[in-house]
């Protein structure tokens, strides 16, 4: 590959997949002490844990194909709200456990489908991160659909909550499979695979959960904000704040 | 007779309060209270262990469940001052470390409830007597963490301190506690250790970092050292406790022993340590330190302590918004009981 | 569902039930007993076991076991369920005092 042609495309698509574990894992890390159950605080840490350390191998990555001598931290701290590329619906607020739930089924149903088919990348970074990757994911989706169908299958209460949640966060399903130059671009050169593949996978996890949920699948609904460009909600933003707080209050300082 | 027998004989048929271990065996003649006693003693001071269903005196098995519940409702409220930190911790890895850490306190809180259930009562009990405020756990945890060097301060020095505490009890009399503190003293030194890495970062940092780590030692030296308890003198729980080798040193020597350890510590940071009477006794081989202020820890332990409050609102918070989740899990699994039965049928 | 006719009243909830958990700590080991804890079902057992007792990398196989299927001896009866054994000290191989020269044994 020739970095000077190709490392801009390639440096944002990392720039995606780090993204997305990187605000989804800081979302569940909010819940660490204040989870239905104990064995809850550590089932979500333990996800959460997973996704930071997924985070710093994918930034650290993007960082040197930069090539400007940034690490982890600088790129994952010190970025400016429209340069993270995570799709917006990990950003969404964690609201109650069924929307936590429900979210986090969304992402790992489509960051399985996603790693899975990246273990065979032609970038070889991507690939062993995708291959360790893969195996927590499948933790990641046995977990959170194990939950999706009590709340589904559990009483009135929770298959209400968890039915409104899907209608609510269903729309932000639409930007992961939306294939724009970049990601057509990665496809091209053999780096990432055609979303439609990916979409199929999920569609298949995501049918077969919410089944045994006795949930409605929503039908799908035109869709405003795309994360993954940089075009994010309003939730971003607070989210950064709380984040970058002690890197932006003490510029330079090593911790 | 009011003992571990009846109780667990009236369990049949649901998951009230205990293990509910199916005890088999025909009854032998009972012996007299005091034989028991006595026979009890004897393997005690033999360093035998007791385990689930032997017999104990009931005021052992108090002892027992209220020491045991207090650890654990200690690390429950004790995943709060430093989760504070999670989302904002100013690197991915002390990020990461964070998120371990607190995992492993909700970890340990796991492993003590799960001994003190062995004695009969039950998980469900022992935190509606912590979210009421009946119960008590460690008052270190009513301070707040208002900066970085917090989590570091209580790394170093309250984890520090709770190893000092739990690596005699890993000998404790009794088998489920003396395993879990086993378990959990291994976990403990990365906490420690992870709290002084932090330390000295900052020492070795800019201005403000130090000054940050400075005035963390200055908030959390004092209570640190009441971790300990009462000084020996005014203790009341404390000669029982020593003969059933469940508290197998007294509250000032371990005090004694972390202030001997910590000071060095401290000059090795930089730091200095907010007691004006400290000074090394060559003579006697320890150092010499001021008077702690017993009625802060009166106040904090009467729930008058800056953060009392705040913990026990968020851990009942928690609690409530989560009961509509717990009884779905349940629901579901009673759905899925039924379906095998008819399957079955 | 029936009512809960304990003094436990005080809330309609029921707990979630107790497993035992027991951990095979690598192959070739036997599964040893490493505490409880409360789950709904089997599946959420073995998560939380595996959230609970593995996350130093301290086992290859989990057994979860509701508490309530446990039969335990009971500790009065230890006298006479195990004291005989005791004194059958031909059953233990070093009884035997077998000469150097023969190998194998």
């Amino acid at each position: 590959m020739n970095p000077s042609h190709e490392a801009r495309p390639l440096y944002r698509y990392v720039l995606r997949l780090g993204d997305l574990a990187l605000v989804l894992g800081q979302r569940l890390s909010e819940w660490v002490g204040h989870a239905p159950a104990l064995e809850e605080d550590l089932g979500l840490a333990n996800i959460a844990l997973d996704l930071v350390g997924q985070a710093r191998l994918l930034l650290a990555y993007a960082g040197e194909i930069e090539g400007r001598g940034r690490g982890e931290d600088e790129i994952a701290f010190l970025r400016e709200q429209g340069e993270y590329l995570n799709p917006t619906l990990a950003e969404q607020p964690n609201g109650d456990f069924a929307e936590t739930i429900v979210r986090q089924v969304l992402l790992d149903a489509f960051q399985l489908a996603l790693y899975e088919r990246l273990t065979s990348s032609r970038d070889e970074r991507l690939a062993a991160v995708a291959e360790k990757a893969v195996k927590e994911t499948r933790y990641h989706l046995r977990y959170s659909a194990g939950w999706l169908v009590r709340l589904g299958d559990g009483t009135t209460e929770s298959r209400a909550r968890a039915q409104r949640a899907l209608e609510r966060l269903w729309p932000y399903t639409v930007e992961l499979f939306e294939a724009d130059a970049l990601d057509r671009e990665m496809v091209e050169h053999g780096i990432a695979p055609p979303l439609e593949d990916v979409r199929s996978a999920w569609n298949r996890h995501i049918d077969e959960v919410l089944v045994e949920a006795t949930l409605d699948r929503p039908a799908d609904r035109p869709f405003t904000w795309f994360g993954k460009r940089g075009e994010h909600s309003e939730h971003l933003g607070y989210l950064l704040a709380e984040m970058q707080y002690l890197q932006r209050a003490y510029p330079g300082a090593r911790w | 007779m009011v003992g571990s027998v009846g109780r667990l004989r009236q369990s049949r048929g649901g998951s009230v309060y205990t293990q509910a271990l199916d005890v088999h065996g025909d009854s032998t003649v009972p012996l007299d209270e005091a034989e028991r006693e006595r026979r009890f003693q004897t393997r005690v001071d033999r360093e035998e262990k007791v385990e689930p269903k032997d017999w104990m005196p009931a005021r052992y098995r108090a002892t027992l469940i209220r020491q045991i519940s207090q650890h654990a409702h200690s690390e429950i409220v004790g995943m709060l001052p430093e989760g504070n930190w999670i989302t904002r911790a100013p690197t991915l890895l002390r990020k990461s470390i964070l998120i371990a850490k607190v995992q492993d306190e909700g970890g340990h809180g796991a492993y003590l409830y799960s001994a003190a259930e062995t004695l009969g009562v039950s998980r469900d009990q022992l935190i509606d007597q912590l979210l009421c405020g009946k119960a008590k756990y460690s008052s270190i945890f009513n301070y707040p963490t208002p900066t970085w060097a917090d989590v570091g301060a209580i790394g170093w020095l309250v984890d520090g301190a709770a190893i000092m505490n739990q690596i005699p009890l890993c000998r404790c009399s009794y088998g489920p506690y003396a395993r879990a503190m086993v378990r959990i003293c291994r976990e403990e030194s990365f906490h420690q250790r992870q709290g002084f890495d932090i330390m000295m970062k900052l020492c070795a940092g800019t201005p403000e970092q130090k000054r940050m780590a400075q005035e963390a030692l200055d908030r959390w030296w004092w209570p640190a050292l009441m971790m300990f308890g009462p000084p020996d003198a005014a203790s009341t729980h404390s000669t029982d406790s020593q003969r059933w080798k469940i508290k197998r040193f007294s509250n000032d020597e371990l005090r004694q022993k972390f202030v001997d350890f910590t000071v060095p510590q401290a000059k090795f940071l930089g730091l200095t340590v907010p007691d004006p009477e400290l000074r090394w006794n060559e003579a006697l081989g320890r150092h010499e330190f001021g008077a702690i202020d017993w009625n802060e820890f009166e106040r904090v332990l009467k729930g008058n302590g800056p953060c009392n409050r705040e913990r026990l609102q968020a851990r009942r918070r928690a609690h409530a918004e989560g009961a509509w989740v717990r009884e779905a899990a349940m629901a579901h699994a009673e759905k899925l009981r039924r379906r095998a039965a008819s399957c079955a049928a | 569902m029936p009512a809960e006719s304990n003094d436990r009243d005080v809330h309609a909830e029921r707990e979630w039930p107790l497993y035992e958990i027991f951990i095979r700590p690598r192959g070739g080991l036997d599964h040893k007993h490493v505490g409880s804890l409360h789950a709904c079902d089997a599946r959420m057992a073995i998560e939380h076991a595996r959230d609970l007792y593995t996350r130093r990398e301290e086992g290859v196989s989990i057994w979860a076991v509701p508490s309530v299927s446990i039969t335990a001896s009971d500790p009065e009866d230890a006298e006479a369920l195990f004291e005989p054994a005791r004194d059958k000290i031909y059953r233990h191989p070093t009884f035997y005092d077998i000469p150097p020269e023969v190998k194998t044994l």
